[in-house]
């Protein structure tokens, strides 16, 4: 599904997190969000996500206006910085939240419950964690978890807030595979958020660079590479 | 990594051994003298002319009355407490907003205001002489000097227990739990229920225990709303201090134990719950 974000603007109190931006993302596309701290990436996402309301603009769904659509009825799979599983609760039940979430008409039954989630856990490669609590995982394997349940709701895209931030460097370039092959398989129309360049040019298809709550250039990664469209684009790339 | 194991223990402490002992004593001196000497003269006083006297304590219907008020207090004010304080907690810890300092000002009110001078206000908002109070008794509603006050005067004294015990908790644990069971289409409520409720529910617990062991062991507030009026307004702690004025010792401190044992009993429900969900607890705690 392609996503249209025109003229996005959002202010907290004063201080303006977002200026009007405008992009378009296409179906299927791998998309980063690069930027420093502050840049305003992640209030983006948050907007895509209906975590947060923009105070002007507009963003549709595949040709239809979702700006004022409620957080549940958007059906975007999120993927927390620190992964925000629910630590009460056993894998299995983390990645079945959001089946269990659903109105009764549209829940499906307990077995099919089960096989989904355990699909869903072959898919990440880490069939036998179902029993398991959120704190006796590796950083890495909450990470997957975390993946498995944004995409149990069957979204119609992923957005994903500092996917790889809190893990070492080796699980990083592991876990980048892991989501280049997920995103693949699954043909989901994808952003992530992240402040390390070499992860963005790395991994995504479209690279949008952002600095003070404006977009700076948006390319294929060759392409900011090769034409950086600003100076700013041109030092931070360079790091 | 195996040699380290087996190399000699090293002492933690330099201390030298008599230094310690001292410091070991002085703390189970302090414990005896401060915590069980207390407890065990409740006990040994109310047992001085055996159990007939307790059980001849236990039979005046004054006592029975102020056992039967306290326990009515109690099962009112904490549930309302408990829910007015998870709601404080939860506006507090999850949402920004203009005067949420003024809001935490608030709710330690209780806590910096002498219970005297929480009664006495209570006296003075709704007694006969305040134009409130005059209306209220003219159309037969009686606050002070009868139940409404006495449970005002609790509501008002153990309302911080809750919410202090939550704030620091759900602080903690942040929005972002919530804002991904919401990413996953659940409602409010089932966020509320499903992912909030459990998160918090042993400091919702600690709160609730809190709150209860003040709201049964509340005397300044009660004394001075309630007029003490034996077999009407008198709860357990004043009734101790009215039957001890009137050299009723055994009746004074077998109300004493009786308040003693409810307290302890809180405490063995709170150990016992602990111990059953052992192993969820160390399973969901986060370090």
């Amino acid at each position: 599904m392609n996503i249209e974000i025109e003229e996005l603007a959002k202010e907290f109190g004063t201080t303006r997190a977002l200026h009007p931006v405008s992009l378009s993302i296409p179906s299927g596309a791998l998309v980063a969000l690069l930027g420093p701290s502050g840049s305003g990436k992640t209030t983006l996402l948050r907007i895509l996500g209906g975590l947060e309301f923009p105070t002007s603009g507009r963003v549709l769904f595949g040709g239809q206006d979702a700006t004022g659509l409620s957080v549940q009825k958007r059906r975007a799979g999120f993927v927390f910085q620190s992964y925000a599983l629910f630590r009460h609760m056993t894998v299995f039940e983390n990645i079945a939240y959001g089946l269990r979430a659903r109105p009764r008409k549209e829940r499906p039954t307990e077995a099919e419950i089960g096989r989904r989630v355990n699909r869903l856990l072959d898919l990440i490669q880490l069939p036998d964690i179902g029993a398991r609590y959120p704190n006796q995982l590796s950083g890495g394997q909450r990470q997957r978890v975390a993946l498995a349940r944004a995409l149990a709701i069957e979204p119609r895209m992923l957005l994903l807030d500092e996917p790889f931030g809190a893990l070492d460097a080796k699980v990083r370039k592991e876990l980048r595979q892991g989501l280049r092959e997920i995103h693949d398989r699954t043909g989901l129309s994808t952003v992530f958020v992240t402040h390390d360049q070499e992860e963005a040019m790395e991994l995504a298809d479209l690279v949008v660079v952002m600095s003070m709550g404006r977009i700076e250039q948006v390319g294929k990664p060759a392409e900011i590479r090769a034409n950086p469209a600003t100076d700013f684009v041109r030092t931070f790339t360079a790091a | 990594m195996s040699d380290i194991a087996l190399s000699r223990p090293v002492p933690v402490t330099t201390e030298p051994p008599f230094a310690r002992y001292a410091l070991i004593g002085l703390a189970v001196v302090f414990v005896a003298l401060f915590l069980f000497a207390p407890l065990v003269t409740v006990f040994a006083e109310a047992l001085a002319e055996g159990w007939r006297g307790v059980v001849a304590a236990l039979s005046l219907p004054d006592a029975q009355a102020a056992i039967r008020m306290t326990l009515t207090i109690a099962a009112i004010a904490v549930p309302l407490n408990a829910v007015f304080g998870l709601a404080a907690a939860w506006a507090i810890a999850k949402f920004d907003f203009r005067g949420k300092a003024f809001l935490i000002t608030l709710i330690d009110l209780p806590f910096s205001v002498s219970p005297v001078v929480a009664g006495l206000m209570l006296v003075l908002l709704f007694g006969a002489n305040s134009l409130l109070g005059a209306w209220l008794i003219a159309n037969d509603m009686r606050i002070v000097f009868a139940f409404p006050g006495i449970l005002l005067a609790t509501l008002f004294v153990t309302f911080p227990f809750v919410a202090r015990e939550l704030i620091p908790v759900m602080i903690e644990q942040g929005r972002a739990e919530e804002e991904a069971a919401l990413t996953l289409g659940a409602s409010g409520w089932r966020t509320f229920f499903t992912v909030t409720l459990p998160n918090i529910r042993w400091a919702l617990l600690y709160g609730v225990l809190l709150c209860n062991a003040r709201a049964m062991g509340e005397f300044g507030a009660v004394a001075v709303v309630s007029g003490k009026i034996r077999g009407q307004t008198a709860t357990m702690p004043t009734m101790v201090e009215m039957f001890y004025n009137e050299y009723l010792s055994v009746a004074a401190f077998t109300l004493a134990a009786v308040l003693a044992m409810l307290a302890l009993l809180t405490l063995l429900l709170k150990s016992l719950l602990e111990w059953r969900h052992a192993d969820l607890l160390a399973a969901t705690r986060r370090h």
